[in-house]
């Protein structure tokens, strides 16, 4: 078997008193959809924000590809083939819908001290840009301010934006967060059919859509992986039944 | 491309034009106060789109930028009081100055954000200030007087007063054409993701500080060319050009006039200075006017007067029956 190309082991991070990452480990091989699910407050955000770099790691080690990048800041994880998309909406609001996702083009497209040409007329900017935003149904969306979109619609521009800097992974914080039951579904679709061209690392608190889509799923609970497995096996653990039936303590203990 | 007729088009059309024309005016009416009034507004316009590059679209809140009309001010007055007239070292070593200003400030201020970045900032200007004020041979706190304008090739005569209105105009003019091919570039692209969302921009990617310190030291640059324009203007440098409340008009030129849009920092240079003008001419408590008239566009019109022209152009458009 090939080295997979997420690696992280025995990470930790803690806030004060607070422990939010304890001693986590686990490996996304190439090509695969996991998902890391766990109750309010696990550390799910805590554990992202480390994997793109904008919290640094108390201890132990990330590996992407086969590098360590622990202590690789967070635009040169992007560059390198990591693509997060926000759990809370963070776009550029007062930009239009296509200067969002052109952005995210042109981080990728060399150095910016380019002073004279119009950006906004250069097709190697442009067209992959329109091309992201037709992937997630965005396309007749394109020249509208990014402000006036609807919150579903934000949450499909912050995935093109990730998929325009041609991740290698996709860390995607809660996508259906806030959404609709008919913009879940239109998101699950999204997801499905984006799973067969990226690896992802998919938090998410719809289990329904977890269930769905996971290969693996990892469970978080206060900060410590208690089980990785199948959706079959993690539907069947009963440490996770417990964290998950109310029972936070015991599954704590 | 022409651009659309709208009312807003429209309005700077005629501003423009109006400036162009302003000289024969001038001479027709022998008006000379006219257009001393209006080489001092056209300079400090140009002070003001140098401030917008940064503030408007790079959204970095610096209330120093006065110190730059100051540098530019005073290697043209050091220059000429030891007997260096040549135009071609003076502005040359004016810009450097400015440069060099500007780099070691943003160095520094912009890794701070918000308050901090505010503070550092107006804490440079303010040093640049009192250091010039401590300098006896340069005049100190009364300033500096100079004696001969920049000298330049032949014909070009700083000391026409026509010669020297166009040579602003033309500056001007180039100013805003450079800072509206600055911000469409990939580097303005950057400079104004940065504005709209610092970590997004370095979630996809973007190291914004370096980006951030190049456009900090443009505008001062900028401004600095403003400050040898204002010194051959009035024949005279003094601390006050760089003292705190200049750094506050400059920002409010910019406010009034439209952040975030090529001109719209010319039209509030144009607005506050004949405001200021005219309403002086009225009463001399004319700030007591002045200052409502600020607020009310800083309340309802977000924009600036170019915001509002435009809204009121689309008002216009929708209400007409087509």
């Amino acid at each position: 078997m090939s080295a997979p190309l997420l690696q992280v082991s025995g990470l930790a991070k803690r806030f004060g008193g607070i422990v939010a990452t304890d001693d986590v480990s686990f490996a996304i091989p190439e090509g695969e959809l996991h998902a890391l699910i766990g109750p309010n407050g696990a550390g799910k955000t805590t554990l992202i924000a480390q994997l793109s770099g904008s919290i640094v790691a108390d201890g132990g080690r990330i590996a992407f590809a086969g590098a360590d990048i622990t202590r690789l800041p967070m635009p040169k994880r992007s560059h390198i083939g990591l693509a997060r998309s926000f759990q809370i909406t963070s776009l550029f609001l007062d930009l239009s819908v296509l200067d969002n996702v052109a952005l995210a083009v042109q981080a990728h497209a060399g150095h910016s001290f380019s002073f004279w040409r119009n950006a906004r007329a250069e097709a190697g900017l442009r067209v992959p840009a329109r091309e992201a935003l037709a992937r997630v149904g965005l396309a007749d969306r394109a020249e509208r301010s990014t402000a006036s979109l609807s919150h579903g619609e934000h949450r499909l521009l912050e995935l093109a934006m990730a998929l325009a800097s041609k991740p290698r992974l996709l860390l995607l914080d809660e996508p259906m967060a806030g959404l609709g039951p008919e913009e879940s579904v239109r998101m699950v679709e999204m997801l499905r059919a984006l799973k067969r061209d990226y690896t992802i690392l998919l938090v998410e608190h719809d289990m329904e859509a977890v269930f769905a889509l996971a290969d693996r799923i990892s469970v978080l609970v206060y900060g410590r992986i208690i089980a990785t497995g199948s959706p079959d096996d993690i539907r069947a653990n009963e440490q996770v039944r417990e964290a998950y039936l109310g029972d936070a303590e015991t599954a704590h203990a | 491309m022409m651009p659309a007729l709208t009312l807003r088009n429209i309005v700077v059309g005629a501003l423009m034009v109006a400036l162009i024309l302003l000289p024969v005016y001038a001479q027709l009416a022998d008006d000379r106060f006219l257009m001393t009034l209006f080489t001092r507004i056209i300079i400090l316009a140009l002070a003001a789109v140098s401030l917008n590059l940064i503030l408007g679209f790079g959204g970095m809140m610096s209330f120093g930028h006065a110190a730059y009309l100051g540098i530019g001010g005073y290697a043209v007055g050091m220059l000429a009081k030891e007997g260096i007239m040549n135009g071609f070292i003076q502005w040359p070593v004016a810009l450097g100055a400015s440069a060099l200003f500007a780099l070691i400030v943003g160095a520094l201020s912009l890794r701070t954000r918000g308050v901090y970045f505010i503070m550092i900032t107006l804490a440079f200007a303010q040093m640049a200030y009192y250091v010039v004020s401590g300098i006896a041979r340069y005049g100190g706190d009364d300033g500096l007087t100079i004696y001969k304008r920049s000298q330049f090739f032949e014909p070009l005569n700083l000391s026409n007063k026509t010669q020297f209105y166009y040579l602003c105009l033309a500056i001007l003019f180039g100013a805003i054409y450079l800072v509206r091919r600055l911000v469409n570039s990939r580097f303005g692209m950057v400079i104004q993701g940065a504005r709209s969302n610092d970590v997004r921009m370095r979630a996809i990617g973007f190291s914004p500080y370096r980006y951030k310190l190049v456009a900090f030291v443009i505008a001062g640059t900028l401004c600095g060319l403003a400050g040898a324009l204002l010194a051959n203007h009035t024949d005279f440098v003094s601390p006050s050009v760089m003292y705190w409340t200049r750094s506050g008009d400059l920002i409010i030129m910019v406010v009034l006039g439209g952040m975030g849009t090529v001109i719209g920092p010319v039209i509030g240079a144009v607005t506050l200075l004949v405001l200021e003008e005219v309403l002086s001419g009225i009463t001399e408590y004319w700030q007591i006017i002045l200052g409502p008239l600020l607020l009310l566009v800083v309340l309802f019109a977000r924009g600036g007067i170019d915001g509002l022209l435009t809204q009121l152009g689309e008002r216009l458009r929708r209400g007409r029956p087509s």
